[in-house]
Parts: structure tokens; sequence; C-alpha cells
């Protein structure tokens, strides 16, 4: 949590650009990376690169479907590449808007949270700011302002709180559905600050699905080792 | 409370789920002549007449509303196949059959768009159909043995549709489960002076009923 980690885009990049290479294609990638966002209670790293690319492809694709038209190509040729872009351009917004609702609303703590804020895109960056900027202003000329002295934060209940009280985060323990693309062994799975006397020996075989807590299997999603479902 | 904490964007929505399954690759036969398409999730073709081609469903389905070309259903779509899969299901309490992560979808959108296409459509739709009940019931039984201490569940070969629809409560009620059995004293650390403790924490219901 307190992890002054490094810029934004530097992790993933390399295990990204692997997976290019093998044959999967972007909207793959960006299958995966939406899932894994819908899924997931907190917000994850940023797929810069991946959106990029994304990005690029449909720019050239909207100016490929234009040419057809122009051309007077066959329109039902025509017509599945516009299906092929819509889909593509779909899973880019959804993707985007997943991530938006997220920082939405757990702005005030993506912003005290070095970790998480250094998972966003530039952009998203600039929304959290600003969104909470006005978000509390507004609440505190609509509300906050109004009430006794001791309850004017917009983060802690009351003066008395010892900590940010007023700030929701993502729920870490929350059961997610998660499947192993690889071998998971025992001991990446166990969390470290629960007694394991009661937890049974556990492993995951490729393609096996679990539920589970999202905290157990944090560290395996952002090494790839499982995707969401 | 708890039960409106659920975000809404941790679940799939049935057309989006359906949207996933619309990328699984089949079979089609096409009766006309297209160069290949080199769309953003792939290069597919060319087509030719009676050459069977394989593309994503959706591409499918777009062809074959045209009239374009006719699908070949995949393999695990037949009589045979499908009855073998529902009698196993039916002998055993626990397990599931492995069938293809989006059988649901994929069955569903094949009935809808290329009925024609199916050899006994009416017959394997039926047999999906009690498939999809008979694992249904599975899950709803196998959910009875949760309690505080399922830190994890397996589930093999449930589908993508199957695991949508049981997420929001499976998910809740182990997070609950775990919630209450940590607010319980550990019974692990007092054996013997409290057993009627460790009794509760093992058997929830029984507290209600009184001794």
């Amino acid at each position: 949590m307190d992890s002054e980690s490094g810029p934004a885009d530097k992790p993933s990049g390399g295990a990204e650009e692997l997976e290019a290479l093998v044959s999967t294609t972007d909207v793959e990638l960006l299958k995966r990376a939406w899932r894994n966002e819908k899924a997931a209670p907190e917000i994850l790293r940023f797929e810069t690169h991946l959106i990029d690319r994304v990005a690029g492809q449909l720019q050239l694709m909207e100016e490929t479907v234009d040419d057809f038209v122009e051309t007077g190509i066959d329109p039902l040729t025509v017509s599945l590449y516009q299906m092929d872009l819509d889909r593509t351009q779909f899973l880019l917004r959804s993707y985007l808007r997943v991530r938006l609702q997220k920082i939405e609303k757990f702005m005030f703590h993506i912003l005290k949270t070095n970790e998480l804020h250094d998972r966003l895109s530039k952009q998203e960056k600039n929304f959290t700011r600003r969104y909470s900027e006005v978000i509390g202003k507004h609440l505190e000329e609509s509300v906050l302002l109004n009430l006794p002295d001791n309850y004017q934060s917009l983060l802690r209940q009351s003066t008395t709180s010892e900590e940010d009280d007023m700030v929701p985060e993502p729920q870490m323990d929350a059961f997610v559905v998660c499947r192993a693309r690889e071998y998971v062994g025992p001991s990446e799975l166990q969390d470290s600050n629960k007694s394991l006397a009661t937890d049974l020996l556990m492993e995951m075989e490729p393609g096996e699905l679990f539920f589970i807590p999202f905290k157990r299997i944090k560290k395996l999603l952002e090494n790839g080792k499982v995707d969401l479902v | 409370m708890a039960v409106q904490s659920e975000p809404d964007y941790s679940l799939f929505t049935a057309q989006e789920i359906e949207f996933v399954a619309e990328d699984e690759l089949i079979e089609i036969v096409p009766n006309m002549r297209m160069d290949p398409l080199n769309l953003i999730c792939g290069d597919f073709g060319p087509f030719l007449p009676q050459i069977a081609a394989q593309v994503p469903l959706w591409l499918a389905v777009a062809l074959k509303k045209r009239g374009k070309c006719t699908i070949r259903p995949p393999e695990w779509m037949s009589v045979e196949k499908l009855t073998h899969v529902l009698e196993a299901e039916r002998d055993s309490e626990r397990e599931f059959q492995s069938l293809p992560f989006h059988y649901v979808e994929i069955s569903r959108l094949l009935f809808d768009h290329a009925r024609d296409d199916i050899p006994d459509g009416y017959m394997v739709r039926s047999l999906t159909e009690d498939i999809r009940d008979v694992r249904f019931h599975k899950v709803q039984s196998s959910l009875e043995s949760f309690d505080g201490r399922t830190s994890a569940v397996q589930i093999k070969s449930l589908s993508a549709m199957e695991v949508n629809i049981v997420r929001p409560f499976v998910a809740r009620a182990l997070q609950s489960f775990q919630k209450l059995d940590s607010l319980l004293p550990d019974t692990d650390s007092m054996p013997n002076n409290q057993p009627q403790q460790a009794d509760k924490a093992a058997k929830g219901r029984r507290v209600l009923r009184g001794r």
C-alpha cells in the first residue's frame, strides 16, 4: 500500500510484448484485460501499450472502411469489416468505462494510495484529480460546511476519527472467479496475514476455475498466471 | 444493506457473455466467393463455394443471415455426444462433464440463427436444455456444502453462463460465511472447555433452535 513504485506502464510492458509475439491478437488481450478489469474489485494497471496499439488499429480500420465505401467494394464485405470494427470499439469503450466507474467510486482512496494512483493512465489521473476537486467542493458547499465544526471533514466522520473512515475502499476479500493459465502451487495462493491452520493445501491446474477471495490471487493476476472470469 | 454493496460492474450481463462467446471459432461452408478478410480480430478466408472455412461465430451468423453459408455445428452438438453427456451428468452427483466453456451461448446462437443446419435440431435442443437443468441442479446442491472454512471453491468445468448466474449469490455467501466465522471465537485455541462453541461454529443452524 505504501510503496512508491515506478512509472505506470513499466512492469506490464515486457510480458505483454512477449504475449503479442505468441500470436495472440490484441483483441484477445484487450478482451482479457476487460474481463479482468470488470471482475476485479480494485482498479488494475492501465494497459498502456495495448490500448495504444488497439486505438491505432481502430483508426486504421476506420480509414480502410471509409476507403471501401468510396471505392464501391461489395457492401457485404464492408458490413463485415464494420461489424469487426464495432466489436473492437465496444470492448475498448467498455474497458475505459469500467475504469472510470471505479475511479469515481474510489477516487479518494486512489488519490491517497500511491500504488493505485500509479496504475492510472495520464488522462485518468487528470480525471481523478479534477473529479475529486469538483465533488469535494460540491459536498463541502452543500453539506459539510453546514455541519458542526467537528464533522466538516470530507474524509472523516468526525475529528475524533483516527483514520479516514469515510473513504470507500474496494473489498479485497470479495470472492472472484478465476481461471488458472498455468500451474499454481499452494505456496503462491496463501495470504500471509491469516492463520492458515484451517486452510487446505490448494493448487490450481491450468484451465481450472475457482471461487476465491481476490486478495489471494491479486499477485497471480498481476503476473498473468490467472485470469478472472 | 449488504445486498446493495455489490458493484454493478463486477458482473457481466448475459449480452456481454454472449458477445464473448461470439468470438469462438466455428466451421462454415460458404456458397459464394469472397476475398480474405483482414479483420482486427484476425485474418479469415478466402471464401470459396463448398470449401469449409473457420470463422468466428459472429461472422458465421452474419453470413448465415444473408444466406451466404451453412454452419457446421461443432462436434459436441450431436444427439449422440449430448446423450452421452446427459447420462454422465445424471450418473454422477458432483462431477461436471466437460463441455465447451460457452456451450450455452453457442448452442443458443446456433438454434436462433442456423436451426436448419443442425441435424436433429429438436432433439439437440432439448438435450442441451436438459443438460443445463441437471447441471444447475447440481450447482445448487453443491452450494449446501459451503461453510465458514471454505476459503476457496473449485468449480471444475462450469460454463461461462453458469458461472455468471451463480456468481452473485455464491460470492456473497462465501464472503458472509467468512465474515461470520471470523467473528466467532477461535475454536482451535480453546479445544475442550467450550465444546458448544465449536459446535456452533460447525453448524450455525443449531444455534437457532436452542439446545
